[in-house]
């Protein structure tokens, strides 16, 4: 016993930095977890993109549950994102809030021209005030608000397919089980 | 695409300033991207330090040194590696003018703390409040020197216990518990 316990704590610290290599390869390090979730979303009213003088507030959006995406013109991975979100958008069973951040609107048209509209809907935040509510620190960033406007998930990075199949999906299921 | 003002390992985009060749870029293989970025990196240091605050209109000098003490405390949510006060990434030039306009409105240092802690978690306090969330990050050293200690005087008593058995050590001085 005694010969073997350099090699038990030789063990437990092999599984120890095992278990940290494998931890940090399950998430994004950088991803901060959001203390908005399950809490109602901010109050926000931001005008349209395309129609700046409509304004568009939490209360309009709210009986219905909708994907804000988080996206900028300068953003590049907002641009991996964007065909994923284009397949995607029809059948995710909610509504696609595109909240364009900080950017400039002429820039985010063109930007839109170019790779395509998935939108059902589009906000913009220039000054990026209102993102600061949300907890937004980058582009991309997903929030997944339902009927009675609480944030039931957040994604921070961009919507690859897998975590279209295994977060994204699950998590509108498991939302519209709940509240159709 | 704004080359990055935190440091390698950082994927997310930031906001900069919006520019019109950013949409046209075609996506590079990603060690050439890595390289230029390095190198980007290496000749941009110096001179992204030295604009990393901008002048404030402070009310006094008082006001100048709170500012700048309470932004130290706070990690800057992008830039996980540097605090509000040196950080160059947008979202943090975005949350020193927030932190500003607070304080002109009278707001305490902690009100403003609790403010950002609401939006971005205790991941921006480089101080982290005890409660059940972090007690492991507080006491967690301690635990492992208290095993660690127990080891040790598992061993000095295991050797004690031995000392006595053995015949290799001298009776006389295993009474006055020195004998190692």
């Amino acid at each position: 016993m005694n010969r073997l316990l350099p090699f038990i704590a030789f063990m437990l610290l092999v599984a120890l930095f095992g278990f940290g290599i494998w931890w940090n390869t399950q998430h994004d390090q950088n991803a901060i977890p959001s203390p908005l979730l399950n809490k109602p979303a901010p109050a926000f009213n931001l005008p349209k993109l395309y129609e700046p003088t409509q304004m568009v507030s939490k209360a309009d959006l709210l009986g219905k549950p909708y994907l804000l995406n988080v996206f900028a013109s300068w953003c590049i991975e907002c641009g991996v994102e964007h065909p994923v979100l284009e397949a995607a958008g029809p059948s995710l069973g909610v509504r696609l809030v595109g909240y364009n951040y900080k950017d400039a609107p002429a820039d985010a048209k063109r930007w839109l021209g170019e790779h395509g509209n998935p939108y059902d809907l589009l906000v913009a935040d220039e000054p990026g005030h209102t993102a600061i509510d949300f907890g937004v620190y980058g582009a991309p960033e997903s929030f997944l608000i339902d009927a009675k406007g609480v944030i039931r998930y957040k994604h921070i990075g961009p919507i690859t397919p897998e975590v279209l199949a295994k977060e994204l999906k699950p998590a509108i299921a498991a939302m519209l089980k709940e509240t159709p | 695409m704004r080359l990055s003002s935190c440091g390698i390992g950082f994927s997310r985009d930031a906001p900069g300033e919006p520019r019109q060749e950013a949409s046209r870029l075609k996506p590079l293989p990603q060690s050439t991207f890595l390289r230029l970025l390095l190198v980007a990196l290496l000749a941009f240091t110096g001179f992204v330090h030295a604009q990393a605050i901008e002048p404030m209109p402070f009310a006094n000098h008082a006001q100048e040194l709170r500012f700048q003490h309470l932004t130290r405390q706070l990690r800057c949510p992008m830039c996980q590696n540097e605090t509000l006060a040196d950080s160059n990434a947008p979202i943090a030039r975005d949350l020193r003018n927030q932190i500003f306009q607070m304080m002109q409105q009278g707001k305490s240092d902690e009100q403003i703390k609790q403010y950002l802690v609401d939006r971005y978690s205790n991941y921006v306090l480089y101080d982290p409040p005890l409660n059940p969330g972090t007690w492991l990050l507080w006491f967690g050293p301690l635990l492992i020197l208290l095993g660690g200690a127990g080891v040790v005087w598992m061993a000095i008593r295991k050797r004690d216990r031995g000392g006595r058995a053995s015949p290799t050590i001298d009776s006389r001085s295993s009474n006055n518990g020195d004998d190692w």
